[in-house]
């Protein structure tokens, strides 16, 4: 009884809300270090790479090596902009989608619907697998099944194939996940009222659980638009605007590639980079907002 | 009255000898029950007895479970339910669940009129609208949802909600339908009025029901099944069957002595 009293009176306050305060702190700057990457980069892109953005930037093609040489030597901004590379990236990217989006869709349902069979199992580990090969080795890949065999030559579609793979298991997972969280009585409601299978699937789950779908499709694309490595392979890259797939096209990550290989085009790094960086900062913030709303 | 009327009556629905097993641990043993027409029929028994299980094989919902086995027949009007396709039994066989179920990605007239969308049944403007009236009227919600017909169903509340599923469920004009413990996720009031609807329903449709609520099954239904440990331990008149019940485990179950 007296050693609780003894206990009770003890006085421990001061030495726990010091101890309170410096976890605090800790916590704090510890965030702080997390997310200043993000900032310092966000502020380089945008402190070097603003006075190369213009309208031309975005609607003209990339100047050759001279034009560049004798736009620094005067000291003038470099002409001529990037739109081989955007329309490249365009082009590469919804055509990867296109591949993506209904085999990662279907493959999702067809994981959600066979929870815990075999071949589900072993479809979702496989597709996890995929997930972690070396975006360098799905461009060799591509390169050898369709710049080989299919356009006889470095082409856009090989470059979307790989892509493609790249963005696959995202979907695949994204589709299953979501599916999962919409209630099981929704299903049985539409089944109830007659509903064949195939269409409870796609006019009652999918819809419903559409802006998760979406979420998914647009975290895959965030993650596809700045991949270097794979396009190096198969769509080589192109001085001028394509819009033929068999052909070698030009993507924003791969023209940041050549302007570092050219020390005439160092500006064109940074407002590459700059546009890049924004446009995947936008789908992930479009995708989080669609993700906040389902919940 | 009713109960007079109903004697006479044909039966809609013959289950013969109906027995389901989940991986060949019997939920429903040789249930066998004719449910006659326009009449509210209670399913009752304590958790796990097998209710739920015999209300889904109606309409074959409870085919969704895996491994699962049925043996002898159901006769919906004289053909076996499971010689028909379940798609086609399931529009003669509306079902309300549990809890309410709307579409969420659908309006109050689209969640009314979804039978026929979803399944992709031609219907002109005109018709559908007055499909959605007349289902809507049925539950007493037209008055409370005719300017908001284009809101999403999911802003109703919850009783409202469960009325649109059962609007849903009639819009089909179906010949019987089936509830899984339509009010347990109601509160008293939402109650009420589901209770005063299923008594109104029964002119023109024939109801099977699910409770856990025995004072429910009182008030509302002609007849009660009494279900134990799978097995249907008695059926007769509800009346009957709450002032004079002939099994032990009947009497027991609604003295409260056990479920």
């Amino acid at each position: 009884m007296e050693s609780i009293q003894a206990l009770k009176n003890q006085d421990h306050s001061s030495g726990r809300l010091l101890k309170d305060k410096l976890v605090l702190i800790g916590v704090v700057i510890l965030s702080l270090v997390t997310i200043s990457p993000i900032m310092l980069i966000i502020f380089k892109l945008v402190m070097e790479g603003y006075r190369q953005i213009s309208l031309d930037f975005l609607i003209q093609n990339t100047p050759d090596t001279f034009e560049a040489m004798t736009a620094v030597a005067n000291g003038e901004k470099i002409p001529g902009g990037i739109a081989n590379g955007i329309v490249g990236t365009l082009v590469m990217v919804v055509l990867a989608a296109v591949i993506a989006i209904p085999v990662g869709v279907l493959t999702g349902i067809y994981l959600y619907e066979n929870q815990g069979k075999m071949m589900a199992n072993l479809t979702r580990n496989v597709s996890d697998i995929l997930q972690g090969v070396p975006s360098i080795v799905l461009g060799l890949i591509s390169y050898l099944w369709v710049v080989k065999h299919v356009t006889s030559g470095y082409s856009a579609l090989a470059g979307s194939v790989s892509l493609a793979i790249m963005m696959l298991p995202m979907i695949v997972r994204s589709t299953e996940e979501t599916l999962k969280m919409i209630p099981q009585t929704l299903k049985e409601a539409a089944l109830a009222l007659g509903v064949p299978y195939h269409k409870v699937i796609l006019r009652v789950l999918v819809p419903t659980g559409f802006s998760g779908l979406l979420t998914g499709i647009l975290l895959g694309i965030s993650r596809i638009l700045g991949e270097t490595a794979p396009l190096l392979l198969t769509a080589l890259g192109s001085s001028r605007i394509n819009l033929d797939i068999s052909e070698p096209t030009s993507a924003i990550p791969l023209l940041i590639w050549e302007f570092y290989n050219d020390p005439n085009m160092i500006d064109l790094i940074w407002s590459s980079s700059l546009l890049l960086m924004a446009i995947v900062l936008i789908l992930n913030i479009v995708s989080k907002q669609l993700a906040g709303k389902r919940n | 009255m009713t109960n007079t009327i109903a004697e006479v009556k044909k039966p809609i629905l013959s289950i013969n000898d109906l027995s389901i097993a989940y991986d060949k641990n019997y939920a429903v043993k040789n249930v066998s029950v004719e449910i006659k027409k326009n009449t509210v029929t209670a399913i009752m028994g304590p958790s796990g007895c097998g209710k739920s299980t015999l209300l889904r094989a109606l309409n074959r919902m409870h085919e969704l479970y895996e491994n699962i086995s049925t043996e002898g027949e159901v006769l919906l009007n004289d053909s076996n339910i499971y010689d028909m396709s379940p798609i086609k039994l399931r529009r003669h066989m509306g079902m309300v669940f549990q809890r309410p179920n709307p579409f969420p990605t659908m309006s109050i007239y689209d969640n009314v009129i979804a039978g026929y969308k979803l399944n992709g049944i031609r219907t002109k403007k005109k018709e559908r609208d007055e499909i959605v009236e007349r289902s809507l009227r049925d539950v007493a919600l037209w008055d409370e949802v005719k300017d908001s017909l284009y809101k999403k169903g999911t802003f109703l509340s919850g009783g409202q909600q469960q009325r649109l599923c059962i609007a849903r469920a009639l819009a089909f004009s179906p010949e019987v339908i089936l509830m899984d413990e339509p009010t347990s996720a109601l509160d008293p009031i939402a109650t009420s009025k589901v209770e005063d609807l299923l008594v109104k329903l029964k002119e023109n449709y024939t109801i099977v029901l699910v409770t856990h609520n025995m004072s429910q099954a009182a008030r509302i239904s002609d007849y009660s099944l009494f279900m134990y440990l799978g097995e249907l331990v008695e059926y007769g008149k509800t009346k009957n069957m709450f002032t004079n019940p002939i099994d032990p485990r009947t009497e027991e179950y609604l003295t409260g002595k056990f479920g």
